[in-house]
């Protein structure tokens, strides 16, 4: 147990495995995150990217390995309880309650009442309605409070789920593809955000656009095949033969 | 945002109205048997508020709603059944004292489940209870495992099934295919005559309005955002910090209940309680009412069961072999015509129509707070 409470690290992830049906889409993965680092992880389709998130957030079941969060084993824990323990995670395709309007949606996510009864007694207090109204402010949605989730933009969707996890304030955070599928202007809006929240955090984040994670990432790390292929700086892998010949071409 | 009020004024005048209709219009228009009819059917609107939350908010569809119709119903026929076997009453029987079918059935002694029915007390609280406890050990078991939609609705329907063969099957205990019958009187009351049913509408109509609060206050509360939240996003609820199949398994309990209490009343006030009212059928009617009502409106699923049972009713007694076709039919309509049933009709062609009674309100809070920061 020591050995996962080391401080140095926020987040340690050794000999990782997770396998389908003997089609092993992670493979003896380790790598580790330290406090207030933006990691990246890159690498082409399939490498397994999104399935490394699944399996910190406890989606998914690892076959062996570890996964250690401030000295938990996040392997041993449920989805809502790894949640609590303060890691949190932003989906692909932007996962808002269309039903619902964006000041329920972040009222929601509201780290409060998460019982039955809790969320049975809960009340809408001026610290709520603060806080939401804080955290509306950031993704630039403070004037669509009352409006339902479903009219929003595709980035604007993006924007309310980012929110969410924001007023969780969650140590860990892990963002898979923020910027996908949206404008120029809308991306380069989420790159002032992402580097606004991630200052006094952990993060993890996937992402395609070079100038994106240029811009954000501390550390990037590599994936191919579900092995990790390269870590270290932009700069390094960047200039890493193998990186140029399996992902970001000649 | 809204200040969080348990009732917007359309939803107060809502209740409002069905409140006339039920306690002050159907009671001065209708005779005594047609009013202990419209009483039976407010029974299934027990079941179908319940739906209202399970399925219309949280996404559950049970396609057992009978099963719990039905244990309240048999609840309350074993104490009234008890009430009625009394020795004197059950004189002629080899065994005097136990229930007519049991006797029937070679059974000399009355069995130990049996036994606490002699009290009203123990009845009302396992009314409550009992189908709570069978409705939380079976949603927990699926949906602790991930089992949702489409094999929840088709296991739901076995459970169903499973009664109905289970309550035919051991007829010495549970009177077989004819149910529980002959029921007399409530703690030396006769519940037969007219004025006794006139007063069980009344009571049954109370209860439901109970319910109803009830169901509204869980709408209201973060819970019931929760619910709904479940329903379009189940992971980012997950990935929220909720644990989605505890709040699964507190709506399955709590439309179990409801289901129960209608069951109840159901015996009350139609004197018997028989396994052909709570298997598959009756189950999938009640989910029918559901969603001609509007499975989103609490209120459109007590007119929806009202509508369906009283055209029942009525198109069953010039057409009985074409009713089943005909109700068949009303569902593939509502799914595909208008799939928020009427609820959904009053929202998109109604509701505008008297925009004056929600729109300023809506609007004004918001106004109200943004000079105030």
């Amino acid at each position: 147990m020591n050995a996962l409470a080391n401080p140095n690290f926020v987040l340690m992830v050794e000999g990782l495995t997770v396998s389908f049906d003997g089609f092993k889409a992670v493979n003896d993965l380790s790598f580790y995150v330290e406090p207030n680092e933006c990691r990246v992880i890159i690498g082409p389709n399939g490498a397994g990217k999104t399935t490394v998130l699944d399996l910190i957030c406890g989606r998914t079941r690892a076959t062996s390995g570890k996964i250690a969060f401030k000295g938990q084993d996040l392997t041993q824990m449920r989805e809502d309880q790894i949640v609590h323990a303060g890691v949190g995670r932003k989906f692909q395709n932007p996962s808002v309650y269309e039903d619902l309007t964006v000041f329920e949606n972040l009222e929601i996510s509201y780290p409060r009442g998460y019982s039955v009864l809790g969320a049975l007694v809960f009340r809408r207090d001026a610290e709520v309605t603060a806080r939401i109204r804080e955290i509306a402010g950031m993704i630039f949605l403070d004037d669509m409070l009352d409006e339902r989730a479903a009219i929003l933009s595709h980035g604007q969707k993006q924007w309310l789920e980012i929110g969410m996890l924001l007023i969780q304030d969650p140590e860990l955070l892990m963002l898979d593809e923020p910027v996908a599928g949206m404008s120029v202007a809308e991306r380069r809006k989420t790159a002032e955000l992402l580097n606004r929240i991630i200052a006094d955090r952990s993060v993890i984040v996937i992402e395609h656009d070079m100038g994106f994670v240029a811009d954000i990432a501390t550390r990037v790390t590599v994936l191919h095949q579900g092995k990790m292929l390269s870590e270290g700086s932009m700069a390094h892998v960047q200039a890493d033969p193998k990186v140029v010949e399996v992902y970001l071409g000649h | 945002m809204k200040k969080q009020r348990l009732f917007e004024l359309d939803e107060a005048l809502g209740f409002a109205l069905l409140a006339a209709v039920i306690f002050v219009l159907f009671p001065a228009i209708l005779d005594d048997f047609r009013l202990n009819l419209f009483g039976k059917y407010l029974t299934y609107a027990f079941v179908a508020v319940g739906l209202v939350l399970c399925w219309g908010a949280g996404g559950i569809l049970s396609l057992g709603q009978g099963v719990f119709f039905g244990l309240g119903g048999y609840c309350m026929a074993m104490f009234l059944k008890l009430e009625a076997s009394t020795p004197e009453n059950t004189a002629i029987q080899s065994t005097p004292g136990i229930p007519d079918f049991m006797d029937w059935n070679q059974i000399t002694a009355l069995p130990i489940w049996w036994q606490p029915f002699h009290s009203l007390g123990f009845t009302i609280l396992a009314i409550l209870a009992v189908p709570a406890i069978f409705a939380f050990i079976l949603g927990t078991a699926m949906f602790r495992r991930r089992v949702g939609g489409v094999y929840f609705a088709i296991i739901t329907q076995a459970v169903a099934a499973i009664m109905t063969i289970l309550v035919i099957g051991q007829q010495g205990y549970t009177g077989g295919v004819n149910g529980i019958t002959d029921l007399r009187t409530l703690l030396g009351w006769d519940i037969r005559p007219d004025s006794a049913k006139v007063t069980l509408y009344f009571v049954n109509g109370i209860l439901l309005f109970a319910c109803l609060f009830v169901a509204q206050a869980v709408r209201k509360s973060k819970a019931g955002r929760i619910l709904i939240a479940m329903r379009t996003a189940e992971d980012r609820v997950r990935f929220s910090g909720y644990d989605v199949a505890s709040f699964k398994v507190f709506v399955f309990c709590l439309g179990a209940a409801f289901a129960s209490i209608g069951g109840a009343m159901f015996t009350l006030q139609v004197g018997f309680m028989s396994p052909t009212l709570v298997g598959i059928v009756p189950s999938i009617e009640m989910v029918i009412f559901c969603a001609v009502g509007g499975r989103m409106s609490l209120l459109g699923a007590v007119y929806g069961a009202l509508l369906v049972n009283w055209a029942k009713t009525t198109f069953s007694e010039s057409f009985p072999e074409l009713w089943l076709l005909g109700l068949g039919g009303l569902f593939i309509a509502v799914v595909m015509a208008f799939p928020n049933g009427l609820a959904g009709l009053y929202q998109d062609f109604v509701r505008p129509h008297l925009g004056f009674l929600h729109r300023e309100r809506a609007r004004a809070p918001a106004a109200d707070q943004s000079p105030a920061e």
